[in-house]
Formats: structure tokens, sequence, C-alpha cells
């Protein structure tokens, strides 16, 4: 029975729109996976224990944090970073509104920030700054003390829906 | 750091992970949505664990009501609780909950069978399930039990799990008219785990009170559910503080857990009045 068990573990998924299949070590996580084996350098790997968010990587939809995901449980899903959401332009006018408000100095939580920002702007609607605060608390700043980051994702929610420029 | 796994093998159904748990020569370990497992392993908390994956098994996922229950599959992740109709009717509690649990990224992936399974005493789910007088439901080799979450949580991530058992679902006793669930939970920032935390749950029958965060497990406070029936708050929070055996550790003293416990209570009774009226 235990020859049901790999040390590596063949995958097979989409990560930013294309097809990928590789065969990792069954302890790799995905941000491993992505970094050392696909050179995908976006989603930064922090603190491995789920509490920075800087490897928040967004998996079938949804924010995952990349530490937390084995690459062995990968198989068939389809997984975008900050390279894949950057070249199909689908968070263009956060990235700005990050450049424009300072929300970033050295840019290590910057990945992680963005794409946790962007589930919640998927939500719709304009949330105020306290339920920003709250969606972004598991992402750790240690440059801006977090208010342009909160003023630029405000910015966004309030363009985007249609009521002032960001 | 990184994970140090034995193996990894991806169970199709529940048998499947039985056998492989079976055959992994007690080295198995259950891996089901990985938020604190996977934190663990790349700790190295936890190393040359045979890793059966059982987050593909559909059968374990989702909420129903049967017989007059709520089932709950032991894969139903936190943002599908927080989400879910039949637990805003049935039991509103959890999705108190949800909203305290770590973080909007770690509650799409956790799962409320791998937090009762894990049993970290800080946990939200646990005290919930406890003061909802839920029973856990596992399966294992010699077939399935049903454990009432009394006799469940045993001690530091210890439950009545035995080796080679999995948890496959919880079940709740459905809410009442005009029954009233609170959650309330002091942490130094959000997504913390609580410094003490309770769950009170007010029934025609009478309350029913748990306390999370202040012992190796969660804690029924039974003495404090009796004066809280007999309307008597300040010798419940009195009761409360002497059911309760906090830890002291970098958070917090227990001497200030056990004070916390209580002004906890005073201020849930006070919404629960003031909700009701």
């Amino acid at each position: 029975m235990t020859e049901a068990f790999r040390d590596r573990v063949d995958i097979a998924l989409t990560v930013n729109g294309e097809a990928v299949e590789a065969r990792v070590p069954a302890s790799r996580h995905m941000i491993d996976f992505l970094r050392l084996d696909l050179g995908l350098t976006g989603a930064h790997a922090g603190c491995e224990h789920g509490v920075c968010g800087a490897c928040t990587i967004h998996v079938d939809g949804q924010a995952v944090r990349g530490c937390l995901m084995l690459a062995a449980q990968a198989d068939g899903t389809e997984v975008w970073t900050l390279e894949g959401l950057t070249e199909t332009g689908v968070i263009r006018d956060l990235q700005d509104a990050f450049v424009a408000r300072n929300a970033l100095q050295c840019g290590y939580c910057t990945p992680g920030m963005l794409a946790s920002a962007m589930e919640l702007l998927e939500q719709g609607g304009i949330p105020d700054r306290t339920t920003i605060r709250e969606h972004l608390s598991g992402n750790y700043c240690r440059c801006t003390g977090y208010e342009a980051i909160i003023d630029a994702v405000e910015g966004v929610a309030k363009a985007r829906a249609g009521k002032e420029t960001a | 750091m990184k994970a140090m796994a034995g193996g990894y093998a991806r169970a199709t159904d529940v048998q499947h992970a039985l056998d492989l748990l079976a055959g992994a020569d007690g080295m198995g370990r259950v891996l089901a949505g990985g938020q604190s497992l996977i934190a663990a392993m790349n700790m190295r908390l936890s190393t040359g664990d045979m890793l059966v994956d059982i987050s593909r098994i559909a059968d374990l996922r989702g909420v129903s009501v049967l017989d007059n229950r709520l089932h709950i599959g032991a894969l139903t992740r936190h943002v599908d609780i927080g989400a879910d109709p039949l637990i805003a009717e049935h039991a509103p509690l959890l999705a108190q909950a949800v909203g305290h649990i770590a973080h909007a990224a770690i509650r799409n992936r956790g799962t409320i069978g791998g937090a009762l399974a894990h049993a970290d005493p800080a946990a939200e789910f646990p005290a919930c399930v406890l003061a909802l007088g839920g029973v856990i439901h596992v399966q294992g080799p010699d077939g399935t039990r049903d454990i009432p979450a009394e006799d469940f949580f045993v001690d530091v991530f210890e439950t009545a799990i035995d080796e080679g058992e999995i948890l496959t679902a919880i079940t709740l006793p459905l809410a009442e008219s005009g029954e009233q669930h609170l959650l309330r939970e002091t942490a130094r920032r959000s997504g913390d785990y609580a410094l003490a935390g309770l769950c009170l749950v007010k029934r025609a029958a009478g309350h029913r009170l748990s306390a999370f965060s202040v012992g190796p497990r969660p804690v029924l406070a039974v003495a404090a559910m009796e004066r809280l029936d007999a309307g008597d708050i300040a010798g419940a929070v009195s009761a409360l503080r002497d059911e309760i055996d906090p830890p002291s550790d970098t958070q917090a003293s227990a001497a200030y857990r056990r004070h916390l416990a209580g002004v906890l209570l005073t201020r849930a009774i006070a919404d629960i009045t003031g909700e009701s009226a």
C-alpha cells in the first residue's frame, strides 16, 4: 500500500494561462515551485508559515497563501501570479494607484498586497476603509505604514464604481 | 524553513484514504486545507509525514440538513461556512466565528474538519461546536463513530480520533426559533489567536457557554451555565473564572486571561439581553 505514496509527484496545471507539467518533490510548496522551478519570482517567500502574506497568489479564482499549499496539491488548478496579472492588465489601475500614492517602498509585500486587494475589489462595491484594512490584515508591510495602501485600494474601488478617478 | 515530508498520496475517496493511512506505518498524516499542517511542516515541527491528501474528496464537502440536524462536511472551507445560508439560519455562531479566523487567504483553504482535528486550544470552531452540543463523525478501518463534542477534545492538539481514523463530518442541532448565538474574543491584532474567547448560546432550555484560549482545550463552562440559567450574572462570571485554567505566555498572563474571560461574558450577556429587548 505504501507504493501509493510518492516522494515526487506529477502535476499538470495552468500558470498564468499557460499549461505546465512538472514533477515536484512532495514537500515543495507553491512558492518554491513557482520561483525556483518556473522562474516566476513575482510571488515572494517571506515567513513561510502563513503570517506575512508576501506569497499570496490566486488559485482557482481565490487568493491563497502560496507557502501553505503544496505544489503536489496544485494538479488541475489554474494559478495566477503577479507576472500573469500584470501581463493581462486586470490590475493595471491598482498597480498605477500604488505607484501614484507611494503605496510601496521596498516592494517586498507588494505582490501579495496586490493579489489580496484584487480579491476584495473583485467583490465589487466600495468597501469602507475598515473593510479594506481587515481584508489586508493578513499582509504585512514594514515600510509604508499602510495608509497609502488603503488610499490606493479605496481610490481604485471608487474609480471602478465610476464615482471618482483614482 | 522547508518542509520534509515522507511522501504524498492523493485519496480518491474515504476508503482509499483509510487504506493509505493503514499502509503508512503510523506515519500517516491527513492533509485537508493544510493551513496549520503545512505551516508546521515548513517549521519542521512535523517531519517525515506520509501525507494523505483528502482535499479532493467531494463527498466530504458541503452543508445540508439531514434528519433534522445540520450536517457539515469536514472539508467545508471557512469561507464557505461564512457565506452558507443554511449555516446562517441554523448555526449562526459558526458564521460569526469565521470573521475571527486568521485572514481571508487562509479562510479560502482552511477547513472546519481540519480545525477540529487539529484542536488548537485557541481556535474558534472547536469551542463553537462544543457550545452548540455538536457531534463529530469519524470513520476508520472498523467503521464509523459518532463522538459528542464534550468527549472529543482531549488536550493540546489532541482529540478522540484514533490512529487510522478520519474526521468526516460534524452535525449540529438546528437552531430553535429565538435561539441566540454570540462569539466574543479579544486578540491583539485582527487575525491573531485570541487571548481569550467565549461562545454563548441561549436556548429555551438554558444557556450554553464555552471558552477558548484559556486552557489546553476548549472548556464547556457548566457551572457558569447554571448561574446564567438562574439569572445570576455576577455568579456566572465568578464561576467561569473558577472553571478555566489559562496559560501564561508572551501574549498574556494567566491572571489577565482569567480577568478577560469574565469581562467578555459580562459584555456578551449585555449584548444578548440588548438584542432580545
